[in-house]
């Protein structure tokens, strides 16, 4: 039972980090039909300005949560500036052009990314401080459950409940919804779409950048690579539980998480990775649009 | 009557080929190198040529072996199994009485046949594939170098002798390097018979968390753990073993032992084992040797001098005592007399394999490797 217990945990820690990062994707693909191939890039520059920003607050003397607090807000804006940029100059000019030539932007811009921080800092492993502190209660069951796990299974629910108030009960949100029901029809109504996809985008590049921040504490080591894995990891989740629904993108991410550490666990680690994109194989086959997903008409 | 005439013709240009060679064979020792002198594998080459050059330059200028001049015949292989043959074909037609390599394994399976069959020793800085050795296929070959199971080995005595382990369990990272390690260290750990493996699995290099997998090493009861892999995936699993309150002893081979290591585990590394070569930096010989070597060059020496440095005097030494190149007679002396290399103290041993190197257990000790002795 413990045993479960342990792998659940381990599962549910993934998962919500992939969950994080799901949004990202199915949100913009919701608005745009847009796969952001990028994304898994902005999580990985969000623990990038995290390490750099902790090292200079280590310095200046701060200490344990504080860092973590501040690291975690300045990489969610550095986020969320690549996020629009990234909107800005890689997808805005394509938006009329035929729906593959945004995804070779995407892919480009991936790539680009990836390139200018192996460049920018080092191709190795940096070392990432461990800015999440053990708490003396979760002691007993730190075997089970310590308190990194705690922290990120914490943060991801309340992210989850903030977006959905956002979409549920702002302005913006409302003006979300309608861009996705239909885009032309929410312009004549008067609602900025331009700003609106811009909006998209920063919402999904602030929880890609708090998941970085929060795996970098978790494992301690970061590289240029990391994005890669979360990104495919994440798009997954995103497709099993229909690409554009965002219960559903969270939904996949429990599906995935829970898979692969019970796989780990059950059966042999080694083939972690064939038992989540088997699920995914055989999710499509059974539903093709995924766990949540609405078959959709297409419009001629 | 023409077809006579062209076969004398052949004859004496074939004759006049071979007399010169084994002519000369009397007053020197000729001694071939081979191994990877050109390509992208030169790197591994090169050094072992520009040592075996450097020993007989100092040993000429002393007076030679037995009187006898040494002289170094180059040959390349590019690593390549089918030039290495055509490497060792050519080697054999030069005369040679030794030979030291060659450097790549498969290159050197390739050749060592032909040695066999012309009776030449052959002693190679660098080919650690085990069988080379074992399977007594090649009794002409020596190495100064430990076969490639050697560390799986040493972590496996290591884990049952000094930790007293009785239940391991050995995780690797399904590559070539990692996997190759972790069965060895199984291999021999189920030979020693003082302890069982109760888990023998891959982990996924890059994926987010091992905590599933180290969860599993724990239900099993494992009371020590050998890693086969590299530094980035060794440091995630030993800051999540403790994370987790796991505290068992973590053995990883000599992917592990480096800075990158201590860098990313940070103060998880503690007490961390990993097998990794004999520090030989502090041997008076060694220190010679890369010493005349910088000053020669004018750079560090690079991958496997010493190791052929080593060949090269325990080749001499072993022409020395046994007063000539006879093959019986090297034989002998190779696998009597200990000789002072650039490695240390060595002979070797019955299968060929040099006795006094290889590896040794570190620790981390104060943010530091530490050879254990």
């Amino acid at each position: 039972m413990e045993y479960f217990l342990e792998l659940s945990c381990s599962g549910l820690v993934r998962a919500s980090i992939y969950a994080l990062i799901a949004l990202g994707y199915t949100m913009v693909y919701g608005i745009i039909q847009l796969i952001n191939f990028a994304h898994g890039e902005i999580y990985m520059i969000g623990a990038f300005v995290a390490l750099i920003v902790s090292g200079v607050l280590t310095i200046y003397g701060f200490s344990g949560f504080s860092i973590l607090v501040l690291a975690g807000l300045i990489a969610v804006i550095y986020a969320a500036a690549y996020g629009y940029t990234l909107e800005k100059i890689a997808y805005r000019p394509l938006r009329n052009a035929p729906r593959l030539s945004p995804l070779i932007s995407a892919i480009g811009m991936s790539l680009f990314l990836q390139n200018y921080v192996l460049l920018a800092q080092t191709p190795d492993f940096l070392p990432f401080p461990a800015l999440i502190p053990d708490f003396a209660f979760m002691e007993p069951i730190a075997h089970i459950m310590g308190s990194p796990e705690l922290v990120i299974l914490v943060t991801s629910a309340i992210s989850m409940v903030a977006l959905t108030v956002l979409i549920k009960y702002t302005r913006i949100g409302k003006a979300m919804r309608a861009t996705q029901q239909d885009m032309t029809m929410a312009r004549l109504v008067g609602v900025n779409v331009d700003n609106v996809i811009s909006m998209t985008f920063i919402i999904g590049s602030v929880l890609a950048a708090i998941g970085g921040v929060l795996v970098g504490s978790y494992i301690g080591q970061i590289n240029f690579y990391i994005g890669f894995m979360a990104g495919v990891k994440a798009f997954t989740a995103a497709v099993l539980g229909g690409i554009g629904n965002i219960p559903g993108a969270v939904l996949g991410a429990l599906v995935l998480g829970l898979t692969e550490a019970y796989a780990a666990g059950y059966i042999s680690s080694a083939y972690e990775d064939v038992f989540a994109f088997g699920v995914l194989v055989l999710i499509l086959i059974l539903r093709p649009s995924g766990l949540l997903g609405k078959a959709v008409k297409l419009k001629v | 009557m023409r077809k006579t005439v062209i076969k004398k013709l052949v004859m004496v240009a074939l004759l006049s080929m071979i007399m010169p060679a084994t002519g000369f064979a009397a007053d020197t020792i000729k001694i071939g190198i081979a191994g990877p002198h050109t390509g992208d594998l030169a790197a591994y080459g090169i050094p072992t040529k520009e040592a075996a050059e450097m020993v007989a330059a100092q040993v000429n200028a002393a007076g030679g072996v037995l009187g006898m001049q040494v002289e170094v015949l180059p040959m390349d292989d590019q690593c390549k199994p089918e030039i290495a043959t055509n490497a060792a074909m050519k080697l054999v037609s030069e005369g040679v009485d030794v030979v030291i390599g060659h450097v790549c394994s498969g290159a050197t399976k390739a050749a060592m046949g032909i040695y066999k069959e012309a009776n030449i020793i052959a002693v190679s800085p660098s080919a650690t594939n085990p069988p080379l050795t074992q399977s007594g296929e090649y009794p002409n070959f020596y190495r100064t170098i430990a076969p490639d199971d050697d560390q799986g080995k040493l972590a496996a005595t290591f884990a049952t002798d000094k930790l007293g382990a009785k239940k391991i369990a050995i995780l690797h990272d399904k590559g070539d390097y990692g996997k190759g390690f972790a069965d060895f260290s199984k291999q021999f750990v189920e030979a020693g018979g003082k302890a069982k493996v109760v888990l023998f699995e891959g982990v996924t290099p890059g994926a987010m968390d091992y905590s599933a997998v180290i969860s599993k090493v724990r239900r099993e009861g494992a009371d020590a753990v050998i890693f086969g892999g590299y530094h980035p995936e060794a440091s995630k699993l030993v800051a999540q073993m403790n994370s987790k309150r796991m505290d068992i002893p973590f053995i990883g081979p000599d992917g592990v032992m480096g800075n990158g290591f201590l860098d990313i585990a940070g103060k998880d590394a503690e007490g961390v084992y990993a097998t990794g070569p004999k520090d030989v930096s502090a041997l008076a010989a060694n220190q010679k040797a890369r010493a005349n070597y910088t000053s020669k060059y004018g750079k560090e020496a690079g991958t496997f001098f010493d190791q052929g440095y080593a060949a090269m005097q325990a080749i001499l030494n072993a022409i020395e005592v046994s007063g000539g190149t006879d093959y019986a007679g090297l034989e002998k002396a190779l696998k009597s007399s200990y000789v002072e290399t650039a490695v240390g103290k060595i002979k070797f041993d019955a299968k060929g394999d040099a006795e006094g190197v290889g590896f040794s257990v570190y620790q981390v000790q104060g943010g530091q490797f530490v050879e254990l002795k």
